[in-house]
């Protein structure tokens, strides 16, 4: 038998191997550079108080979540009662970075849909969000008491991922 | 009850098309004349079953029966009949279902019209077709039943996706699979072939049809899902290099090189080991391309809900296909003999630079779609690869695929002499660079790459010149009478490679100069695109069958005069969903002017995104001549006088051998 024609199947059997791996990974994850490096420090004007700058320093000790929000955003009125849920529980501070929006509209957006937020800050230019890598919202970070980011969920939280992997994360690194 | 009927009709034709795939085959290697003769009325039968299932299910989701799950999941009752029609299709289920009423399809014609084939061959090719049927129809039942029922029943649909709710969307996948599935008859052909160990020249002349007309109709479903992806997507993209585009024209590259290889093989008796393997990397492809789509493996625009259970299905299929057609392959393809001898120079050695391009060029569609795949599987990390890849690939293997498109139709078979094809060419050279040069100037602005791809464009065409007053020259009559002289499929290829000049013309212009705004404009705003002035006039509410749409006019002027208004719309689906952008588009012959909205900010004043995209349309024209090359080139004498002398005598075989 002449070696050369089973060139295609031996391509053919590595590709499938491949496929096969590919089969148990979801690409959809993409884990964020920042994961396990310092949060980024920002000190920003609150949402209800502009006169009152609030920052990362004032959360240090906590364990804490960052949840970007905007009243624009269409996917964020798709997690926020997990949010109002979450933050009713008062299992840890969520602070609200209230992304490339006006204050305005923003608080009408929390008197309407409800505040789950400890405070929210004003990031009115996104100069935080681009600290953050924020590339859309919404975006949620958990960050531990030392001030490193442990988690990221890109896009709204769902009830699955905050069951898996929030809720157990917040708790274990609360023990710590 | 009656979806339970279109489920059982289903099961039954597993049944059926287990029987095509076992018997026809095991007598046809042990010549017993009545399991052969078996082929054609079991592959029938096949059809009848799964056009029963199929129009079930199709009618559930024209009458709105909320009972079954696919249909509550994907239609709703205030979705105008042609795209409840139309969402038979549109889900993941659907989608499978027409897989399997194409296959059936398909193998019907092959049973219908190959009268003058011996009955052996039939049997074989109708049994590989049973078997690949037998896979999907298996996988359609285990893993993605589409006549399950829901209890309570809902009251009311989920809806149609918005994005799928476009009469672009009624077409492109029927279209698609058609020329998806339609290489599977090149596939049953070269796998019988490989059975028998006969592969030459008679091979090759059954299959090409078929070949090309699978490939006829891949050409436009790709083209029409471009299309449509530029309408709705809002944005202005025609391609994205989206793994299931890629998916969709990694068999196209390679039919591409299966058309032109199979000239070879039946004029010339040689490359029938690279022309089988063609045939099979073609279907295998249509294969991985649903695999990559289906198990999720990737991520796409297109995903639909993913299951590992089907993925594992479909992977394990495809060894059994791919990894079965190729091990035959390896073990029988030697005892086919290497063929006449060519010389460096010749018709033969361009057509094989031809096919090795394009399969380069699918190479490396394959490899920038599964990259992120095998980093990711050896754990080097997570990326993504874009269109600057595959743009950067593409040109350079495509230019001298196009140089030799001009040369290969003007070459002699065996042997040619480079000194005569500069001496026939030298004018068309000379005419394409001057052109190449001059248009860019004329257009406004010269741009290196505008000339660059004015130049591959204006060869293709003055080498078809040349190639046509060559043809015609010797000839007496009028201008009809030559053209009537020569065969269609003359014209077809003539067609078909003006195609890609047309549609080479189109990308180069589009892209070389095409502008767009991205703009805040506020009722009474104005913003300049190229010579238009675009005046945006507010908004307005309507009121579609199943959605409520803002509705913005632009009114647009040219030299003060205003010559249309454009309504482009954002449209909420009372269903739910995501707001859908549907932009306003005027075409022509020299481009389109194309608006859509953005998101609204607040104080009457939106976001609005105005293009110009010259000679667009071009591209997809380009397309379609390539389409109509194909079907011109089937409508050739030879196929149709073939078929009824030769029938006579094959019925009377056939007749006998059922006996």
């Amino acid at each position: 038998m002449n070696r050369k024609l089973l060139i295609p199947l031996v391509v053919f059997v590595v590709l499938c191997g491949f496929l096969f791996a590919g089969l148990w990974r979801d690409p959809r994850e993409v884990p964020s550079p920042l994961v396990g490096k310092p949060a980024p420090a920002f000190n920003l004007a609150q949402l209800d108080a502009p006169d009152k700058p609030f920052g990362t320093a004032d959360m240090k000790g906590q364990v804490w979540l960052l949840n970007v929000w905007a009243s624009w955003c269409v996917s964020c009125r798709e997690e926020h009662p997990l949010l109002v849920e979450f933050a009713k529980a008062k299992i840890a501070p969520v602070i609200g970075l209230n992304y490339k929006d006006q204050p305005a509209p923003g608080r009408q957006w929390l008197a309407q849909n409800g505040d789950p937020y400890t405070t929210s800050v004003q990031d009115r230019d996104g100069r935080v969000g681009i600290d953050y890598g924020v590339y859309g919202v919404p975006e949620t970070f958990v960050i531990d008491k030392a001030g490193t980011i442990r988690y990221k969920q890109i896009g709204p939280i769902t009830p699955e991922a905050l069951e898996k992997n929030i809720l157990p994360l917040v708790r274990e690194l609360q023990k710590s | 009850m009656i979806p339970e009927l279109g489920h059982f009709a289903l099961m039954l034709a597993l049944l059926i098309a287990a029987i095509q795939g076992t018997l026809p085959i095991i007598g046809a290697a042990r010549r017993m004349p009545a399991w052969i003769a078996l082929a054609r009325p079991v592959a029938q039968a096949q059809f009848v079953f799964v056009a029963f299932a199929w129009g079930v299910l199709a009618y559930s989701f024209i009458t709105s029966d909320f009972s079954v799950a696919n249909v509550a999941e994907n239609s709703n009752s205030e979705l105008p009949i042609f795209y409840r029609f139309a969402a038979t299709w549109g889900s993941h289920e659907g989608s499978m279902m027409l897989w399997v009423m194409m296959l059936a399809a398909w193998t019907l014609a092959v049973s219908l019209k190959s009268r003058n084939l011996p009955d052996v061959m039939v049997a074989r090719v109708l049994g590989v077709m049973g078997l690949v049927s037998c896979g999907f129809i298996l996988f359609v039942l285990w893993t993605s039943n589409p006549f399950e029922r829901v209890f309570p029943v809902p009251a009311n649909g989920r809806d149609l996706n918005p994005l799928l709710q476009d009469p672009g969307m009624v077409v492109h996948p029927p279209m698609l699979y058609t020329g998806y599935v339609g290489f599977s008859v090149a596939f049953a052909f070269a796998v019988a072939a490989l059975l028998s160990g006969r592969l030459d020249a008679t091979w090759a002349r059954w299959s090409r049809p078929w070949t090309t007309v699978a490939w006829c109709f891949l050409t436009l479903g790709i083209m029409l899902g471009s299309w449509w992806a530029y309408y709705t997507l809002g944005w202005g993209g025609w391609w994205f290099w989206d793994p299931v585009e890629n998916a969709s024209f990694m068999p196209w590259l390679v039919g591409t090189a299966l058309v032109h290889s199979l000239v070879v093989t039946e004029k010339r008796g040689t490359f029938k080991n690279w022309t089988v393997l063609l045939a099979i990397s073609a279907f295998s492809l249509s294969l991985v391309g649903t695999f990559l789509v289906r198990s999720g493996v990737l991520t796409s625009v297109h995903a639909f809900a993913t299951d590992p259970r089907r993925g594992v299905y479909i992977l394990a299929f495809l060894v059994i296909v791919i990894g079965g057609s190729l091990t035959l392959y390896a073990v029988r393809a030697p005892k086919v003999g290497v063929g006449g001898r060519f010389e460096l120079v010749s018709r033969e050695s361009m057509l094989l630079a031809n096919n090795v391009l394009l399969l380069a060029a699918c190479g490396s569609v394959l490899l920038g779609t599964l990259y992120p795949l095998f980093l990711d599987a050896l754990n080097l990390g997570k990326i993504s690869v874009g269109p600057p890849y595959f743009d950067s690939v593409f040109v350079p293997l495509m230019t001298p695929l196009v140089f030799l498109m001009g040369i290969g139709p003007l070459a002699r078979w065996k042997e040619a002499e480079v000194p005569d094809l500069w001496r026939r060419l030298r004018w068309a050279l000379a005419v394409s660079v001057v052109t190449a040069l001059v248009v860019p100037l004329i257009a406004g602005s010269f741009r290196i790459l505008v000339s660059f791809g004015l130049l591959l464009a204006f060869w293709i065409v003055a080498s078809t010149v040349v190639n046509i007053r060559e043809r015609t020259r010797g000839m007496t009559g009028g201008i009809i009478a030559r053209i009537r002289r020569q065969p269609r499929s003359y014209w077809g290829m003539i067609l078909a490679h003006l195609g890609v000049a047309v549609f080479i013309i189109g990308v180069t212009l589009v892209k070389g100069y095409e502008t767009e705004r991205d703009v805040q404009m506020r009722v009474g705003d104005t913003v300049s695109v190229g010579s238009y002035v675009f005046r945006f006039d507010g908004v307005t509410e309507r009121k579609g069958p199943n959605y409520t749409a803002a509705r913005g006019a632009v009114s647009v002027s040219r030299n003060g005069t205003v010559i249309e208004t454009l309504y482009p719309e954002k449209r909420a689906y009372n269903a739910g969903g995501m707001p859908m952008t549907n932009a306003a588009i005027d075409s022509g012959i020299t481009g389109d002017i194309y608006v859509s909205m953005g998101e609204p900010v607040g104080g009457g004043a939106w976001i609005i995104r105005v293009y110009s995209k010259p000679f667009i349309t071009w591209a997809w024209a380009g397309f379609v001549l390539m389409a109509l090359g194909g079907f011109l080139a089937l409508m050739d004498r030879r196929y149709r006088t073939q078929a009824r002398p030769a029938a006579a005598p094959a019925r009377v075989a056939g007749a006998a051998g059922a006996d």
